[in-house]
């Protein structure tokens, strides 16, 4: 299992693409915000915790798609299907790599955006913690609908149709944590029900998305 | 002889075809009756004045929305338990059916909520939750039309279908956390000491009567649909070979 996740960090660094581009988007959604909504110090810091959850939560989706697509491809998806290793476990390693890959460098970014919309002080301890504890949660969601959609051609704009759905609590809690960060509230109690999202969901998915996996490669 | 023979396919066909037009007749009767007796019949609420007459489109219309995703869930673990063929394709003609039923309920709701609330539309639970559900059922029918083998698609969207109401639960109080809002509270509950008065009442569960007996009607006819469309690619399939 740890061969399998550090050959996949390896493909995802080495490979390029993926690694930066999430980032990449990342920045340019946030930036993008103040284009479209007005400069005001104001209105933005007071929607910035939102922005940033929708805006990481767009670049953990963009890619999403290479989780296994590249693996289906060439057929090593069906080697490790074969090997001894259980297809839950594999599903499990591919939704940590991507969460390396993607999720921890969003949460270390985030604060340095948060100061472009001039997110409230006390909100960025909060803003990392929901991040931290929610962005794993995103990407086992993601895994779950990678593995669904791996064996369609164009398969990339259902993904997303699918799974921006299944990301509506953790958005909800996440976003809430921050925004009661900031509002000097008590967020624990999102920040808890997020780490709930997150626990269930990597006890959880990772039967559903073998489950899926075994169905497409039949 | 169990309950499960009803589903083969050719038994299927045979019941449904005599029980279709009945079940439609009904839905049409129960509707015709409830929509008329609520409409013309029943006296203006004091506060609401007659917009409270939306309740017999709004009411029916967004507990068969649920109850279709619902039906959709318990046909899916058929099809995952027994693999029953045509438990797979009534889950598959039950969605587009929820679909025009949670339009409805949100249609009736904005008509409904203009004038009482001021607003078409607020992020109000209840609301939320309506919507999100929407999209549930747009992810399911795209991910039904998306796969071309059958069997494949039957098994995907049954985990998908899964996975999506444990989600959909969770959104559903997700949404609380931020305030009751506008909607009221359940005001149809069995147990619950204040509920719609009676007047209202009556004529409403003859319009949800309609509402189910019409949803099954159509789920039925769109079950026979897609067997007969199953039955044409395997014919098709017969004379390609020959």
């Amino acid at each position: 299992m740890i061969a399998l996740l550090l050959r996949d960090l390896r493909l995802a660094v080495r490979a390029g693409g993926g690694f930066g581009l999430g980032l990449a988007f990342f920045l340019i959604v946030v930036v993008l915000v103040p284009f479209g909504v007005g400069p005001e110090t104001e209105l933005l810091s007071r929607i910035a915790p939102g922005i940033l959850w929708v805006a990481s939560l767009l670049a953990a989706l963009l890619s999403l798609d290479r989780i296994f697509a590249l693996d289906y491809e060439d057929g090593s998806l069906a080697l490790l299907a074969t090997s001894p290793l259980p297809l839950e476990g594999v599903a499990l390693m591919k939704a940590l790599a991507h969460w390396i890959t993607t999720g921890l460098p969003l949460t270390i970014a985030a604060p340095a955006l948060g100061f472009l919309l001039s997110l409230a002080p006390e909100a960025y301890v909060f803003l990392l913690l929901s991040l931290l504890i929610g962005t794993p949660a995103l990407s086992m969601i993601g895994t779950f609908g990678a593995a669904l959609t791996v064996g369609l051609r164009r398969g990339g704009l259902l993904l997303s149709l699918l799974v921006l759905p299944l990301y509506v609590p953790t958005l909800i809690f996440g976003a809430e944590a921050v925004r009661r960060g900031a509002d000097a509230l008590d967020p624990t109690g999102a920040l808890l029900l997020l780490g709930g999202i997150t626990a269930g969901t990597f006890a959880l998915l990772p039967f559903a998305t073998a489950a899926v996996l075994r169905i497409n490669l039949r | 002889m169990s309950l499960w023979e009803y589903a083969n396919p050719k038994r299927f066909m045979g019941w449904t075809r005599p029980v279709l037009p009945w079940t439609f007749a009904l839905a049409g009767l129960c509707l015709a009756v409830g929509l008329i007796w609520g409409f013309f019949f029943t006296p203006d609420d004091f506060r609401q004045g007659s917009t409270v007459k939306i309740i017999y489109l709004h009411v029916p219309a967004a507990l068969m929305a649920i109850n279709a995703w619902i039906m959709m869930l318990v046909a899916s673990l058929i099809w995952v338990v027994r693999r029953h063929h045509v438990s797979a394709l009534a889950a598959r003609a039950a969605a587009p059916v929820g679909v025009v039923m949670t339009l409805i309920a949100l249609f009736t709701g904005g008509i409904w909520g203009q004038p009482m609330w001021g607003t078409y539309w607020a992020w109000d639970p209840r609301l939320t939750s309506f919507l999100i559900l929407f999209l549930f059922y747009l992810g399911y029918i795209a991910l039904w039309e998306a796969i071309e083998d059958p069997d494949t698609a039957a098994d995907l969207t049954s985990v998908l279908c899964m996975v999506g109401s444990i989600f959909a639960i969770l959104s559903r109080y997700a949404v609380l956390f931020w305030n009751q809002g506008l909607h009221q509270g359940a005001s149809l509950s069995l147990d619950a000491e204040e509920n719609v008065a009676d007047v209202f009442w009556f004529p409403l569960l003859v319009c949800i009567a309609g509402f189910v007996l019409l949803f099954i009607a159509l789920v039925l006819m769109r079950t026979r649909t897609e067997i007969r469309v199953r039955r044409m690619r395997a014919l098709e399939a017969r004379m390609r070979r020959a």
